[in-house]
């Protein structure tokens, strides 16, 4: 599989188990579960697609890793700074910690596993 | 009269056996003597270049191996070495006759070791990629027609830049199909290597080679392969897919082997990978185990990423 394409699948399933774990962690929001499960899928979507196409440029497990740190770190932010619209309560750690921790997976899974495009003859 | 003593005796022949090869090649010290003949160190004086020089011994010059001419096989031995360009496989510079009439070929002279004392002080996975290296050589003189039908240790040589040579072509046979694929089950048909007569070494030889069957196919190099793998990793000290590889390649049965080297040279890669080996069924706990090992990294994170959710968790008090 290709390196955007497993960035996207990878960021897309572990985005959607991401915004699941929301009913553990905070049971309060279980009304909006469809919306945050939709909203961590996409930005897993968009997140895993970048870090992709960085792999496919950048052959470096380590720049990858930290490449999808940073992505994962950046994409989690706003739902981080955005307090519950019923109680108002931040979830600031708990949201930027895990989206971090799954740009990192992503970064290593699309170095790791991710295959090198062929050369363009 | 002072008895002669054996060193003298060898000094002696190792004098009359010495190859007169006229103008072109200097003879220097005899490198080795095998079944088929001598091998000398030599220089080329019209290119300045030292090479290994065969030539047929006399007593091989007058009697035969299998009843074929001695020097009619070290012809042919020539021939079917310069018909296999590849870089395991040592190449053929000349060939000719010398002036006592015996025939001689000359090849890289290669300077390095042979595979089973090279080995002694490497990892498994170093013995395995010469291991892998060996069966691309011969399964490239599989696909050419030709078995070796004398694989063993002493007959692969590591070179100075690390390259993996199969010697000792001596008794290689030509099969029927030049299709590497249709080799398998195609018995060999070259009548100038003696169908009927045991030909190869003991340890290293698959049964029906040495009962002197004549359907020799490619899975007599398998067995051989096999051997060489078993001395190369010890099958006491080999992990059970490892060991299931070495048993089903040197199967006593030829139908119960790979069907070519190319299968059991996957299998050992697959094994080298971290995969499944084809020839051995493992049971789910080992199945988890490979699967670990070769995503060690990717489970730690998956793990590393539960325990911090886990630890929100009981922060929260949930």
């Amino acid at each position: 599989m290709n390196k955007p394409v497993l960035g996207l699948i990878a960021g897309g399933v572990l985005g959607v188990f991401d915004g699941l774990t929301a009913l553990v962690s905070a049971p309060e929001v279980a009304p909006q579960i469809a919306g945050i499960v939709a909203g961590s899928m996409g930005k897993g979507l968009v997140a895993g697609a970048l870090i992709g196409w960085f792999a496919r440029r950048v052959n470096n497990l380590s720049a990858g890793i930290v490449f999808g740190l940073v992505m994962g770190a950046l994409f989690a932010l706003p739902f981080a700074l955005m307090p519950d619209p019923t109680t108002g309560q931040k979830y600031f750690w708990e949201i930027l910690i895990p989206g971090s921790l799954v740009g990192l997976i992503v970064g290593y899974l699309t170095q790791r596993y991710g295959q090198v495009a062929a050369a363009k003859r | 009269m002072r008895e002669l003593t054996d060193a003298a005796v060898a000094r002696l022949r190792d004098a009359v056996d010495r190859p007169d090869t006229g103008d072109r090649y200097t003879v220097h010290e005899l490198l080795g003597r095998g079944g088929m003949g001598a091998v000398y160190r030599a220089t080329d004086r019209t290119l300045g270049r030292d090479v290994a020089l065969k030539v047929l011994t006399p007593e091989l010059e007058q009697g035969d191996l299998a009843g074929v001419p001695g020097a009619r096989r070290l012809e042919r031995e020539a021939r079917v070495l310069a018909s296999l360009e590849h870089p395991g496989i040592v190449a053929v510079h000349d060939a000719g006759t010398l002036a006592d009439g015996r025939p001689f070929y000359v090849m890289r002279l290669v300077r390095g070791h042979r595979l089973d004392e090279q080995v002694r002080q490497e990892a498994r996975g170093q013995r395995l990629r010469r291991f892998l290296a060996v069966c691309d050589a011969v399964s490239f003189a599989h696909s050419k027609g030709v078995i070796h039908r004398d694989l063993k240790p002493s007959n692969v040589m590591i070179g100075e830049f690390g390259e993996v040579l199969v010697l000792d072509w001596g008794v290689a046979k030509r099969a029927a199909e030049t299709d590497a694929g249709a080799l398998a089950g195609a018995p060999a048909s070259d009548g100038d290597t003696g169908d009927g007569v045991a030909i190869g070494t003991p340890g290293f030889m698959p049964p029906e080679q040495s009962l002197g069957a004549s359907a020799v196919d490619v899975r007599a190099d398998v067995f051989a392969l096999g051997a060489i793998l078993r001395e190369l990793v010890g099958a006491d000290k080999a992990p059970p897919a490892l060991r299931a590889v070495i048993t089903k390649a040197t199967a006593i049965e030829m139908q119960d082997r790979y069907p070519s080297v190319d299968a059991l040279a996957a299998d050992v890669r697959a094994w080298l990978d971290g995969a499944a080996v084809s020839a051995y069924a493992e049971s789910p706990m080992e199945r988890a185990i490979r699967f670990y090992r070769r995503n060690s990294a990717l489970v730690l994170l998956l793990v590393a990423y539960l325990a911090v959710r886990l630890f929100i968790l009981w922060w929260r008090g949930v």
